[in-house]
């Protein structure tokens, strides 16, 4: 146990993602020995996105205003919806440079061992947002893990009689990487979802 | 640093740092052990794939103070049907999820071992309605707490029973009567599930008797847990 507000500090490092004891001891002693400019900018840029971030109304993904940098760009086709579990990844497929389209944040994926079904998830907010006409494909872009492919499984289930288009990214092998050492589950989804070439 | 070999069972797995996990087996030999493994949340990492939940797996750890950590695995089954039928699936969590909670870790386990990988690999050759039911009755049994069955669990009596309650520790006769009323089909099911006849039990038709059998092996789980299974009662199932 420390002084007061280092142990305060300590605990409250500790309760971050990914943070121990040991680590937050660390973190917290640092924060004391840096200049005190620096560890106030830390402070108010926690402060600050705290204060200016929330969820994105149609989307959820992080926003600034009421909808998020993408909802708000009219250059975005608003016909073909990309389904992700976490807004980071919608950075991920972002990068990718390879989607046009716009988003529908679920927070997170069907994990009945975690208590996680479908209410838990925004899922009614995608079937209103479906109830616009303009949508005409939506991608399912789940983790490729088993929480992710049960939840893909349900939302084709479950959008099925809408009569849209509905794709799953495709999961198989990384590039770069050998064959000889890809997973047996990887490899036989890689197999299952192989296309046609042409030479 | 010692090691240690052993069949596993992916019960479940959490995130741990920026690319770990903290993967839960349960194991015939060491119960259930928890052990880190690296790098597994990478889309490189060749153990990932290995690793999910509801994978039947022999594998290679390094004994640690509390946390084991992977060092090789390869897979004896995936249980593939199971993965893509959304249908199956809240049975086969239902079934991770009771394990999960029933298991000890570091004491050997071969009887739930081996009964849930029978389930599971019943669940994907031949998934019968009375499937989970009896499933949730044998592993109670397996742990020395199984229902009574033969006769009223109050009394003693070999009498009709009528009833099951859990609190009591199994069905009941017509004056001892508690809990939830139950047909005599459900009571023959659960005779069948406990006395050797697994395989009429699982051969039985979607009824009231086995609709009744899940219902009843929940609930005496969850009492026997004292407190409920999620997967129970969250079927990821649209409606
Ligand atoms: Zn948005
Ligand atoms: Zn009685």
């Amino acid at each position: 146990m420390f002084a007061g507000p280092i142990q305060e500090l300590v605990d409250e490092l500790g309760r971050l993602p990914g943070v121990g004891p040991k680590s937050a001891q660390r973190i917290a002693f640092h924060l004391l020995e840096v200049p005190k400019e620096e560890a106030l900018r830390l402070a108010s840029s926690i402060a600050e996105v705290k204060e200016r971030i929330r969820l994105c109304e149609r989307c959820f993904n992080v926003s600034e205003g009421e909808l998020c940098a993408i909802c708000d760009d009219s250059r975005r086709d608003p016909t073909v919806l990309c389904i992700v579990e976490d807004p980071r990844d919608i950075v991920a497929v972002e990068r990718t440079r390879e989607f046009h389209g716009t988003y529908h944040v679920l927070g997170g994926a069907l994990n009945p061992i975690e208590g996680v079904g479908p209410e838990q998830l925004r899922v009614r907010d995608l079937l209103e947002r479906l109830a616009d006409d303009r949508i005409s494909e939506v991608i399912l872009c789940t983790n490729p893990n088993l929480e992710g492919e049960a939840t893909a499984m349900y939302l084709a289930r479950l959008l099925g009689p809408l009569g849209i288009r509905i794709t799953r990214i495709a999961s198989g092998l990384p590039v770069g990487g050998d064959l000889e050492y890809a997973d047996e589950l990887t490899l036989g989804r890689a197999l299952a979802g192989r296309r046609e070439v042409s030479g | 640093m010692a090691t240690f070999r052993d069949e596993g069972v992916v019960l479940r797995t959490i995130k741990l740092g920026e690319a770990d996990r903290i993967v839960t087996f349960l194991t015939p030999e060491h119960g259930k052990v928890r052990a880190v493994a690296k790098g597994v949340r990478k889309a490189k990492s060749r153990l990932a794939g290995r690793l999910e939940p509801m994978t039947h797996v022999s594998m290679m750890c390094w004994k640690g103070r509390e946390l084991d950590v992977v060092t090789q695995v390869e897979v004896v089954d995936h249980f593939r049907q199971v993965r893509l039928d959304l249908d199956r699936m809240p049975a086969a969590f239902t079934m991770l999820e009771a394990v999960d909670l029933l298991a000890v870790e570091r004491q050997p386990m071969p009887g739930l071992f081996r009964a849930l990988t029978g389930g599971l690999r019943t669940l994907c050759e031949d998934p019968s309605p009375a499937l989970l039911g009896a499933f949730l009755f044998r592993v109670l049994a397996i742990e020395g707490v199984g229902p009574v069955v033969d006769s009223c669990a109050a009394c003693g009596e070999d009498a009709d029973l009528v009833s099951f309650d859990e609190h009591v520790g199994g069905f009941c006769c017509r004056s001892c009567r508690s809990g939830t009323a139950v047909a005599p089909e459900t009571v023959v099911l659960a005779r069948q599930v406990l006395g050797g006849q697994l395989r009429a039990a699982l051969a039985t038709p979607s009824s009231r008797a086995t609709a009744e059998l899940e219902r009843l092996a929940t609930a005496a789980v969850e009492y026997h847990l004292d407190r409920r299974l999620r997967s129970a009662h969250l079927a990821p199932g649209p409606g």
